[in-house]
């Protein structure tokens, strides 16, 4: 990497929201040939200045100079035309159209007479060999392959109008581990050939293994500048967090959870071959009260299916369900929260938060709809609870009155979060809470869920970090292609046992 | 890293991603099937329902509708909806008509309908775009307002006297045998051609369907999203201007309370014709197909003569419903996998 002139260089950044200020002042600087990591906790700024960059928001303050010459620019189109490509976190495609389409779309080849269909084609094809993936076919439809393959046709596109910097925004928070080497062998030659890479990740193993420099952002301000090789992980953590280590270690502590004794009582939930036809087979769990079951298996191997057939957001066609002792058939969602079952899903940005509600109405949501719409939780009460959680969980901007959609992917979980606790739920299904958030979003998370555990709660908890299910959960199940494999008890359980069961040839 | 290892080779999901690709036909192929299906129903119970005229009438008695439906499928794909193209009907049959009595050029008053029609659907397009307001609730003020100018020009049906009008209206161009077209049908397959051109062989085009696709992601994408989104309701008032001309052709004359709720039967036209409401999905082909299958409804309850015209209505309105459900199977199938 050579101290060349920059890029991109970005100085004094301000941009505000209605209530926060999201960037103050923020300095950037991005090198030819050279892959640098933006990093930050959740709300630090890191998605607002990519943002800024790439002409989605216009800013307050400052000024952006790319090659030279100064820019503002007032659309992404704009910001493309200058050589700026953008792949953001939530694959942004379109899913109706083919993969050839998705790849070229604005910038088709034409000629005489309108598009030039069997160039579009040949161009895909290339920019996929490129990237050795030949064997997606060009012409098969977007929607019809998994986020990864998506995630990795967007960068795709982004390759393909030959940029000079390519942003990476949270490329890899949905990919498994054979992908991730797979892009990061595309980064490095895009790096090699000059293109400058801005990466955004909350994995930081994968930024210390990609990354030559990184930027620091905490709070809306720049923290500093530095060359990876330079900085260790506990101090870049420290700067991120903005505590000091001792601090720090507390919080990276693994909780040394006691598991209850639940021989003796009768299970909250017990579902026994548990199954629906084209989802999910033979789910055999039982969650005491009290208990955290983790869920443990691929990316599609049936832990969000099981979580719904437990929720009864999707009616099970084999097996038995008991809830409490009694044998139950969950036909709604509504059954379920009737029985003190709570599901956040997954999806937050589709299934769970509505974007243009504050934060308080969001919380309130599923008390109300428990309550029933006709019997109006009062607006003092509101307020109350509100204010509790945002202090309880520390959601920031700590403002009941900000828009969900202002606030940062971990922020927006814990708003989830909460939406489900003031329901006081027996038994809390989490599909992915952690999933995009930063490491002490995730550590407040986690600490809460074994705190709401030992306060006498089961949790069923998913998510794709075999890490993380194995330091919280009591027992886990194991489930592979669609079936439920294993229900391991987690005492002395190491992470290569599991992976041996879901690698395994035998049932 | 704590993210799980894949120990088999990545999924291979082309080949079922290739056949999804050819199952986006699959309701527009209904469509066409259907009315194939009626086609020889009607033959095997009428005598001389099968002849090439039968064919050739539904496409004479219908040219206003096949181009309504065009402009709406446009419309429709980037996921709006124009419920104002049965009053700009109107209104351009009442401005041709009021102008052809005070005796102007034939020529002249076409261009002026055609710009009439252009600017009335941007300037729809515009306001939904800039103030982003539903486009229900827009096109239906334009709705009324296209209505209301109608009374403006004239309470009183005006009837059309000009010669080329009446030419037009009278005119057959002959093809083979004693097969014949109006000169209407050759205009509105013409104007099915240049939509198809448009929706696949341009960026425009294309820009229709990703904005159908995902909005924000076309414009994060970097397409021309606003732009399209009002040329779109442009071309929607191009098409019902160009409509009501062919309207003028069919009916000579002018009336305030001509094509009355047409706006529904394009939209019923493009949904059976495989086109998905919430877009994205469909072909302009599938609304000429569409129309067709309204027409060929007309059809026979003509042929059986004892049923009362309003059983074209119930049957539209069962077709309807079938191909709404079978939009609901389709795109269910295509989230599962």
């Amino acid at each position: 990497m050579s101290e060349t002139v920059p890029v991109v260089d970005m100085q004094g950044i301000s941009i505000a929201f209605p209530g926060v200020r999201a960037l103050d002042g923020v300095d950037f600087r991005l090198f030819p040939g050279e892959v640098h990591a933006l990093l930050g906790e959740n709300g630090a700024g890191k998605s607002t200045l990519i943002k800024a960059l790439t002409g989605v928001y216009a800013i307050d303050g400052g000024t952006i100079t790319v090659l030279g010459t100064r820019q503002s620019f007032g659309t992404p189109a704009e910001a493309q035309a200058a050589g700026i490509s953008t792949v953001y976190q939530e694959v942004n495609l379109c899913p109706n159209l083919s993969v050839e389409e998705n790849i070229l779309l604005g910038r088709e080849p034409r000629r005489r007479g309108g598009i030039h269909w069997r160039d579009v084609r040949r161009r895909a094809q290339e920019v996929l060999e490129q990237l050795q993936l030949g064997h997606i076919d060009p012409r098969s439809i977007l929607s019809s392959h998994s986020i990864a393959i998506q995630q990795l046709v967007a960068i795709a596109r982004a390759m393909q109008v030959d940029a000079r910097v390519l942003i990476l925004d949270e490329p890899t928070s949905s990919l498994d581990a054979d992908e991730v080497q797979q892009l990061f062998s595309v980064i490095r030659t895009l790096r090699d050939r000059g293109v400058a890479i801005l990466f955004v990740s909350h994995f930081l193993e994968q930024v210390y293994e990609v990354s030559d420099r990184m930027t620091v952002l905490r709070n809306g301000r720049l923290v500093g500048e530095y060359l990876t090789r330079d900085l260790p992980r506990m101090g870049l953590i420290s700067k991120m967090i903005g505590k000091e280590l001792d601090a720090l270690a507390e919080l990276e502590e693994a909780e040394s959870r006691r598991h209850p004794d639940r021989t003796q009582e009768v299970p909250f939930l017990r579902a026994e071959g548990l199954g629906r036809k084209g989802s999910v087979r033979d789910v055999t769990v039982t969650v005491h009260a009290g208990e955290i079951l983790g869920l443990a298996g691929l990316l599609g191997s049936g832990r969000t299916e099981t979580a719904r057939l437990l929720f009864g957001a999707d009616r099970a066609d084999q097996g038995q369900l008991s809830i409490g002792g009694t044998s139950r058939t969950l036909r709604t969602p509504r059954a379920a929260i009737d029985r003190g079952i709570a599901f956040s899903s997954e999806n937050r940005k589709e299934e769970g938060l509505i974007g243009d509600l504050s934060v308080r109405d969001n919380l309130i949501l599923a008390m109300q709809a428990g309550k029933g719409w006709w019997r109006r939780v009062p607006r003092a009460t509101q307020d109350k609870l509100a204010e509790r959680f945002i202090k309880a969980l520390d959601i920031r901007p700590s403002s009941k009155d900000s828009l969900i959609r202002d606030l940062s992917g971990g922020n927006q979980q814990k708003v989830l979060l909460a939406r489900w606790l003031i329901t006081d739920p027996k038994l809390l299904i989490l599909d992915e809470p952690t999933r995009g958030i930063d490491i002490g979003a995730k550590t407040q998370i986690q600490k809460l869920i074994s705190s709401l555990a030992a306060d006498g709660m089961s949790v069923v908890f998913i998510s794709a970090e075999l890490e993380e299910v194995l330091r919280l959960s009591d027992h886990i199940a194991v489930l592979k292609d669609r079936q439920m494999v294993a229900d391991i008890p987690n005492d002395g359980v190491t992470m290569e046992d599991v992976m041996t069961v879901i690698a395994g040839t035998t049932p | 890293m704590s993210v799980l290892t894949r120990p088999s080779a990545p999924l291979d999901r082309s080949r079922i991603g290739r056949l999804q690709g050819k199952a986006r036909y699959a309701p527009t192929l209904a469509t066409v099937g259907l009315f194939v299906a009626m086609f020889a129903i009607g033959a095997a119970m009428y005598p001389g329902f099968l002849s090439g005229q039968v064919f050739l009438n539904l496409l004479i008695d219908n040219t206003f509708l096949i181009v309504l439906a065009v402009g709406m499928t446009f419309v429709i794909l980037t996921g709006g909806i124009d419920l104002s193209v049965g009053s700009v009907v109107a209104l351009s049959m009442m401005i041709a008509a009021a102008l052809l009595q005070a005796g102007w050029n034939p020529f002249a008053v076409i261009l002026l309908v055609l710009l009439t029609g252009a600017t009335f659907g941007l300037a729809m397009g515009l306001v939904i775009q800039v103030f982003e307001i539903q486009p229900f609730i827009v096109t239906l003020a334009g709705l009324f307002l296209a209505r209301g100018l109608c009374y403006v020009i004239s309470v009183e049906s005006i009837t059309v006297t000009d010669p080329f009008f009446t030419s037009m209206a009278q005119a057959r161009i002959p093809l083979v045998g004693k097969l014949f077209v109006s000169p209407g049908v050759v205009i509105a397959l013409l104007v099915v051609a240049v939509a198809f051109y448009l929706l696949h062989q341009t960026r425009f085009g294309r820009t229709v369907y990703a904005i159908g696709g995902g909005e924000s992601s076309a414009v994060l994408m970097g397409l021309a999203v606003p732009r399209t989104k009002v040329l779109v309701y442009g071309i929607s008032g191009v098409c019902s201007a160009i409509a009501g001309i062919l309207f003028s052709f069919y009916s000579l004359s002018g009336y305030s309370l001509a094509a009355t709720g047409l706006e529904l039967d394009a939209i019923a036209a493009v949904v059976v014709g495989g086109t998905l409401l919430t877009g994205g999905y469909g072909y302009v082909l599938g609304s000429l197909a569409g129309v067709l299958v309204l027409g060929i409804v007309q059809t026979f309850i003509s042929y059986e003569g004892t049923l009362s015209s309003w059983w074209t209505r119930i049957v539209i309105g069962a077709l309807l419903l079938a191909f709404i459900l079978l939009q609901k199977l389709f795109t269910r199938k295509v989230r599962l996998t």
